[in-house]
Protein backbone atom coordinates (compact mmCIF):
# COMPACT_ATOMS: atom_id res chain seq x y z
CA UNK A 1 0.00 0.00 0.00
CA UNK A 2 2.74 2.03 -0.03
CA UNK A 3 3.23 4.80 -2.95
CA UNK A 4 6.57 5.21 -3.36
CA UNK A 5 8.48 8.30 -2.97
CA UNK A 6 7.48 10.95 -5.66
CA UNK A 7 5.32 8.27 -7.64
CA UNK A 8 2.19 10.89 -7.08
CA UNK A 9 2.00 14.77 -8.52
CA UNK A 10 2.22 17.24 -6.10
CA UNK A 11 -0.88 18.37 -6.51
CA UNK A 12 -2.22 15.10 -5.78
CA UNK A 13 0.47 14.92 -2.35
CA UNK A 14 -0.89 18.27 -1.08
CA UNK A 15 -4.28 17.20 -1.19
CA UNK A 16 -3.70 14.18 0.72
CA UNK A 17 -1.73 15.75 3.06
CA UNK A 18 -4.71 18.03 3.98
CA UNK A 19 -7.01 15.37 4.76
CA UNK A 20 -4.55 13.70 6.46
CA UNK A 21 -3.37 16.35 8.96
CA UNK A 22 -6.66 17.53 10.69
CA UNK A 23 -7.50 13.66 11.09
CA UNK A 24 -4.15 13.28 13.00
CA UNK A 25 -4.29 16.09 15.14
CA UNK A 26 -7.72 14.99 16.29
CA UNK A 27 -6.07 11.80 16.99
CA UNK A 28 -3.37 13.18 19.10
CA UNK A 29 -5.78 14.93 21.39
CA UNK A 30 -8.02 11.62 21.33
CA UNK A 31 -4.89 10.02 22.41
CA UNK A 32 -4.32 12.44 24.98
CA UNK A 33 -8.34 12.21 26.08
CA UNK A 34 -8.02 8.84 26.65
CA UNK A 35 -4.74 8.25 28.25
CA UNK A 36 -6.10 11.15 30.86
CA UNK A 37 -9.16 9.42 31.68
CA UNK A 38 -7.72 6.19 32.14
CA UNK A 39 -4.20 5.80 31.93
CA UNK A 40 -4.08 1.95 32.90
CA UNK A 41 -5.15 1.91 29.05
CA UNK A 42 -1.67 3.09 28.04
CA UNK A 43 0.24 -0.37 27.39
CA UNK A 44 -2.75 -1.12 25.14
CA UNK A 45 -2.11 1.99 23.30
CA UNK A 46 1.49 0.78 23.11
CA UNK A 47 0.61 -2.83 22.22
CA UNK A 48 -1.65 -1.71 19.11
CA UNK A 49 0.99 0.66 17.75
CA UNK A 50 3.71 -2.43 18.21
CA UNK A 51 1.41 -4.58 16.37
CA UNK A 52 0.99 -2.41 13.56
CA UNK A 53 5.08 -2.07 13.48
CA UNK A 54 5.10 -6.03 13.53
CA UNK A 55 2.43 -6.66 10.90
CA UNK A 56 3.62 -4.17 8.52
CA UNK A 57 6.98 -5.23 8.31
CA UNK A 58 6.02 -8.97 7.37
CA UNK A 59 5.93 -9.41 3.20
CA UNK A 60 4.23 -12.67 2.78
CA UNK A 61 3.50 -14.26 -0.54
CA UNK A 62 0.52 -14.21 -2.04
CA UNK A 63 -1.63 -16.60 -4.25
CA UNK A 64 -1.25 -13.94 -7.03
CA UNK A 65 2.64 -14.62 -7.00
CA UNK A 66 3.72 -11.67 -5.63
CA UNK A 67 4.16 -10.46 -1.80
CA UNK A 68 2.65 -7.55 -0.15
CA UNK A 69 2.21 -7.18 3.72
CA UNK A 70 -0.32 -6.61 6.78
CA UNK A 71 -1.09 -3.20 7.66
CA UNK A 72 -2.34 -4.02 11.49
CA UNK A 73 -4.93 -0.98 11.89
CA UNK A 74 -7.63 -3.01 13.04
CA UNK A 75 -6.80 -3.84 16.28
CA UNK A 76 -5.73 0.01 17.49
CA UNK A 77 -8.66 1.10 15.43
CA UNK A 78 -11.21 -1.44 17.11
CA UNK A 79 -9.54 -0.58 20.97
CA UNK A 80 -8.95 3.21 20.48
CA UNK A 81 -11.00 4.14 17.77
CA UNK A 82 -10.42 5.28 14.28
CA UNK A 83 -8.28 8.68 14.96
CA UNK A 84 -6.30 6.81 17.14
CA UNK A 85 -4.96 4.47 14.94
CA UNK A 86 -4.31 7.02 12.47
CA UNK A 87 -1.74 8.19 14.80
CA UNK A 88 -0.04 5.02 14.98
CA UNK A 89 0.02 4.02 11.47
CA UNK A 90 1.69 7.59 10.68
CA UNK A 91 4.37 6.82 13.20
CA UNK A 92 4.68 3.82 11.32
CA UNK A 93 4.49 5.28 7.87
CA UNK A 94 7.04 7.91 8.87
CA UNK A 95 9.74 4.81 9.98
CA UNK A 96 9.60 3.13 6.72
CA UNK A 97 9.55 6.38 4.57
CA UNK A 98 12.60 6.96 6.18
CA UNK A 99 14.44 3.89 7.37
CA UNK A 100 13.30 2.29 4.66
CA UNK A 101 12.81 4.22 1.65
CA UNK A 102 9.12 2.07 1.63
CA UNK A 103 6.82 4.48 0.72
CA UNK A 104 8.13 8.21 1.31
CA UNK A 105 7.62 11.82 2.81
CA UNK A 106 5.70 13.34 -0.48
CA UNK A 107 3.59 10.70 -0.39
CA UNK A 108 3.21 10.27 3.35
CA UNK A 109 -0.22 11.71 3.45
CA UNK A 110 -1.73 9.73 0.77
CA UNK A 111 -0.58 6.67 2.83
CA UNK A 112 -1.81 8.00 6.04
CA UNK A 113 -5.32 8.27 4.21
CA UNK A 114 -5.45 4.65 3.10
CA UNK A 115 -3.86 2.73 5.97
CA UNK A 116 -4.41 5.44 8.45
CA UNK A 117 -7.92 6.41 7.85
CA UNK A 118 -9.76 4.51 5.44
CA UNK A 119 -9.06 1.17 7.16
CA UNK A 120 -9.01 2.29 10.97
CA UNK A 121 -12.54 3.52 9.92
CA UNK A 122 -13.60 0.53 7.66
CA UNK A 123 -12.48 -1.83 10.85
CA UNK A 124 -14.48 0.52 13.33
CA UNK A 125 -17.29 0.83 11.61
CA UNK A 126 -17.47 -2.93 10.91
CA UNK A 127 -16.67 -3.59 14.37
CA UNK A 128 -19.32 -1.55 15.91
CA UNK A 129 -21.71 -2.98 13.28
CA UNK A 130 -21.08 -6.85 14.17
CA UNK A 131 -21.45 -5.96 17.65
CA UNK A 132 -24.82 -4.25 17.07
CA UNK A 133 -26.46 -7.94 15.06
CA UNK A 134 -25.51 -9.06 18.36
CA UNK A 135 -22.74 -11.55 16.82
CA UNK A 136 -19.62 -11.88 18.73
CA UNK A 137 -16.51 -9.59 19.87
CA UNK A 138 -14.23 -12.28 17.93
CA UNK A 139 -16.27 -12.41 14.95
CA UNK A 140 -16.18 -8.73 15.01
CA UNK A 141 -12.76 -8.09 15.35
CA UNK A 142 -12.30 -10.73 12.49
CA UNK A 143 -13.99 -8.78 9.73
CA UNK A 144 -12.64 -5.78 11.07
CA UNK A 145 -9.33 -6.49 10.92
CA UNK A 146 -9.31 -8.24 7.19
CA UNK A 147 -11.77 -5.13 5.71
CA UNK A 148 -9.35 -2.79 7.58
CA UNK A 149 -6.51 -4.36 6.07
CA UNK A 150 -8.85 -4.97 2.49
CA UNK A 151 -10.07 -1.44 1.82
CA UNK A 152 -6.52 0.08 2.69
CA UNK A 153 -5.30 -1.74 -0.58
CA UNK A 154 -8.28 -0.42 -2.69
CA UNK A 155 -8.25 2.76 -1.47
CA UNK A 156 -3.85 2.50 -2.84
CA UNK A 157 -5.54 1.44 -5.86
CA UNK A 158 -8.23 4.22 -5.94
CA UNK A 159 -5.91 6.72 -5.60
CA UNK A 160 -3.33 6.08 -8.05
CA UNK A 161 -5.93 5.52 -10.74
CA UNK A 162 -6.87 9.03 -9.61
CA UNK A 163 -3.68 10.44 -10.45
CA UNK A 164 -3.14 8.23 -13.36
CA UNK A 165 -6.41 8.01 -15.01
CA UNK A 166 -4.35 6.16 -18.03
CA UNK A 167 -6.17 5.59 -20.88
CA UNK A 168 -9.22 6.01 -18.09
CA UNK A 169 -10.05 5.97 -14.58
CA UNK A 170 -11.82 2.67 -15.07
CA UNK A 171 -9.05 1.05 -16.78
CA UNK A 172 -6.63 1.99 -14.58
CA UNK A 173 -8.44 1.27 -11.61
CA UNK A 174 -9.00 -2.56 -12.56
CA UNK A 175 -5.09 -2.31 -13.30
CA UNK A 176 -4.02 -1.02 -9.57
CA UNK A 177 -7.07 -3.65 -7.77
CA UNK A 178 -4.87 -6.80 -9.78
CA UNK A 179 -1.64 -5.43 -8.55
CA UNK A 180 -2.93 -4.53 -4.56
CA UNK A 181 -6.29 -6.17 -4.10
CA UNK A 182 -6.53 -9.26 -5.71
CA UNK A 183 -3.13 -9.83 -3.77
CA UNK A 184 -3.94 -8.68 -0.44
CA UNK A 185 -7.32 -11.49 -0.11
CA UNK A 186 -4.93 -13.79 1.51
CA UNK A 187 -2.98 -11.25 3.73
CA UNK A 188 -6.10 -9.57 4.66
CA UNK A 189 -7.28 -13.21 6.12
CA UNK A 190 -4.12 -13.86 7.64
CA UNK A 191 -3.81 -9.89 8.88
CA UNK A 192 -8.27 -11.24 10.39
CA UNK A 193 -6.68 -14.45 12.12
CA UNK A 194 -3.72 -13.28 13.76
CA UNK A 195 -5.53 -10.06 15.59
CA UNK A 196 -7.94 -12.25 16.84
CA UNK A 197 -5.26 -14.12 18.86
CA UNK A 198 -4.10 -11.19 20.65
CA UNK A 199 -7.22 -9.77 20.73
CA UNK A 200 -8.68 -12.59 22.49
CA UNK A 201 -5.22 -12.99 24.57
CA UNK A 202 -6.21 -9.53 25.61
CA UNK A 203 -10.02 -10.29 26.43
CA UNK A 204 -8.93 -12.98 28.33
CA UNK A 205 -6.03 -11.27 30.65
CA UNK A 206 -7.74 -8.01 30.80
CA UNK A 207 -11.91 -7.34 29.66
CA UNK A 208 -11.98 -4.43 32.31
CA UNK A 209 -9.75 -2.30 30.09
CA UNK A 210 -11.85 -3.41 27.37
CA UNK A 211 -15.10 -2.32 29.10
CA UNK A 212 -13.37 0.77 29.69
CA UNK A 213 -12.65 1.77 26.63
CA UNK A 214 -16.53 0.67 25.47
CA UNK A 215 -14.57 -2.63 23.42
CA UNK A 216 -17.06 -5.17 25.39
CA UNK A 217 -19.99 -4.12 26.96
CA UNK A 218 -20.28 -3.55 30.33
CA UNK A 219 -23.26 -5.97 31.09
CA UNK A 220 -21.55 -8.94 30.03
CA UNK A 221 -20.77 -10.66 33.14
CA UNK A 222 -19.89 -14.43 31.68
CA UNK A 223 -16.07 -13.71 31.58
CA UNK A 224 -15.90 -13.89 35.64
CA UNK A 225 -18.03 -17.28 36.08
CA UNK A 226 -15.99 -18.61 33.02
CA UNK A 227 -12.61 -17.88 35.41
CA UNK A 228 -14.22 -19.32 38.46
CA UNK A 229 -14.97 -22.63 36.80
CA UNK A 230 -11.41 -22.82 34.94
CA UNK A 231 -9.49 -22.95 38.54
CA UNK A 232 -12.25 -24.96 39.94
CA UNK B 1 -4.69 -24.41 27.75
CA UNK B 2 -6.85 -22.94 25.14
CA UNK B 3 -6.38 -24.39 21.72
CA UNK B 4 -8.09 -21.96 19.39
CA UNK B 5 -5.09 -19.33 19.16
CA UNK B 6 -2.86 -22.57 17.71
CA UNK B 7 -5.68 -23.91 15.56
CA UNK B 8 -5.85 -19.96 14.23
CA UNK B 9 -1.71 -19.72 14.07
CA UNK B 10 -1.54 -22.95 11.80
CA UNK B 11 -4.53 -21.85 9.31
CA UNK B 12 -1.82 -18.48 9.04
CA UNK B 13 0.87 -20.68 8.07
CA UNK B 14 -1.21 -22.90 5.74
CA UNK B 15 -2.20 -19.63 4.12
CA UNK B 16 0.93 -18.45 4.15
CA UNK B 17 3.02 -21.58 2.72
CA UNK B 18 0.46 -22.27 -0.12
CA UNK B 19 1.94 -19.81 -2.55
CA UNK B 20 4.92 -20.90 -1.85
CA UNK B 21 4.67 -24.77 -2.46
CA UNK B 22 2.30 -23.40 -5.38
CA UNK B 23 5.32 -21.14 -7.28
CA UNK B 24 7.84 -24.03 -5.86
CA UNK B 25 11.11 -22.96 -8.13
CA UNK B 26 9.95 -20.03 -9.43
CA UNK B 27 12.17 -16.78 -8.53
CA UNK B 28 12.34 -13.41 -9.01
CA UNK B 29 13.80 -13.42 -12.16
CA UNK B 30 10.58 -15.42 -13.32
CA UNK B 31 8.83 -12.09 -12.10
CA UNK B 32 7.52 -13.66 -8.81
CA UNK B 33 7.72 -13.16 -5.07
CA UNK B 34 8.25 -9.58 -5.85
CA UNK B 35 6.47 -6.43 -4.54
CA UNK B 36 3.23 -5.04 -4.98
CA UNK B 37 4.52 -1.27 -4.05
CA UNK B 38 7.08 -1.84 -6.72
CA UNK B 39 5.03 -3.75 -9.43
CA UNK B 40 2.83 -0.62 -8.76
CA UNK B 41 5.19 1.91 -9.33
CA UNK B 42 6.61 0.38 -12.84
CA UNK B 43 3.04 0.31 -13.62
CA UNK B 44 3.04 4.34 -13.12
CA UNK B 45 6.54 4.28 -14.87
CA UNK B 46 4.75 2.97 -18.03
CA UNK B 47 2.87 5.86 -18.33
CA UNK B 48 5.49 7.84 -19.21
CA UNK B 49 5.49 9.43 -15.40
CA UNK B 50 8.77 10.46 -13.57
CA UNK B 51 8.94 10.59 -10.06
CA UNK B 52 9.91 13.83 -9.22
CA UNK B 53 11.12 13.05 -5.90
CA UNK B 54 13.73 10.45 -4.55
CA UNK B 55 13.77 9.23 -0.93
CA UNK B 56 16.65 10.85 1.04
CA UNK B 57 18.25 7.94 1.81
CA UNK B 58 17.89 3.86 0.77
CA UNK B 59 18.90 1.26 2.41
CA UNK B 60 22.12 0.53 0.51
CA UNK B 61 21.65 -2.95 -0.01
CA UNK B 62 19.25 -6.06 0.82
CA UNK B 63 21.04 -6.97 3.57
CA UNK B 64 20.93 -3.78 5.30
CA UNK B 65 17.27 -3.92 4.20
CA UNK B 66 16.34 -6.47 6.39
CA UNK B 67 18.26 -5.41 8.99
CA UNK B 68 15.98 -2.67 9.32
CA UNK B 69 12.82 -4.79 8.71
CA UNK B 70 14.35 -7.19 11.26
CA UNK B 71 14.27 -3.99 13.79
CA UNK B 72 11.09 -2.89 13.50
CA UNK B 73 9.40 -6.49 13.98
CA UNK B 74 11.53 -6.44 16.69
CA UNK B 75 10.87 -3.25 18.55
CA UNK B 76 7.20 -4.08 17.76
CA UNK B 77 7.49 -7.85 19.38
CA UNK B 78 9.40 -6.91 22.28
CA UNK B 79 6.25 -4.06 23.08
CA UNK B 80 3.66 -6.63 22.66
CA UNK B 81 5.56 -10.02 24.60
CA UNK B 82 6.23 -7.24 27.41
CA UNK B 83 3.01 -6.15 28.16
CA UNK B 84 0.98 -9.21 27.60
CA UNK B 85 3.80 -10.99 30.11
CA UNK B 86 3.11 -8.21 32.57
CA UNK B 87 -0.41 -8.90 32.63
CA UNK B 88 0.29 -12.24 32.54
CA UNK B 89 1.72 -12.04 35.35
CA UNK B 90 -0.45 -9.94 37.18
CA UNK B 91 -3.32 -12.60 36.36
CA UNK B 92 -1.86 -15.29 37.87
CA UNK B 93 -1.25 -13.57 41.11
CA UNK B 94 -4.77 -12.24 41.26
CA UNK B 95 -5.90 -16.01 40.83
CA UNK B 96 -3.22 -17.27 43.25
CA UNK B 97 -4.98 -14.73 46.15
CA UNK B 98 -8.55 -15.67 45.30
CA UNK B 99 -7.64 -19.18 45.55
CA UNK B 100 -6.16 -18.68 48.92
CA UNK B 101 -8.79 -16.42 50.16
CA UNK B 102 -11.03 -19.19 48.98
CA UNK B 103 -8.99 -22.02 50.28
CA UNK B 104 -8.41 -23.83 47.59
CA UNK B 105 -5.92 -25.04 46.09
CA UNK B 106 -4.33 -25.26 42.48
Amino acid sequence: MHIMEGFLPWQWCLFWYLIAIPVVVYGITRIKKITDKNPETKPLLAVSGAFMFVLSSLKLPSVTGSCSHPTGNGLGAVLFGPAVASVLATIVLIFQAILLAHGGITTLGANIFSMGIVGPVAAWLVYKGIKKIGWGSSIGIFFAALLGDWLTYVTTATQLSLAFPIPTFGEAFIKFMVIFAYTQVPLAIVEGLLTVVIFEYIMQLRPDILRKLRVIGSEKAQDSPEKVSEVV
Amino acid sequence: MDKKPLVLLALVAIIVIIPLTLYNGLGEDEGFFGGADGAAGEAIEETGYEPWFNSFWEPPSGEIESLLFALQAAIGAIIIGYVLGYYKGQDSERNKEENKKNGKRM
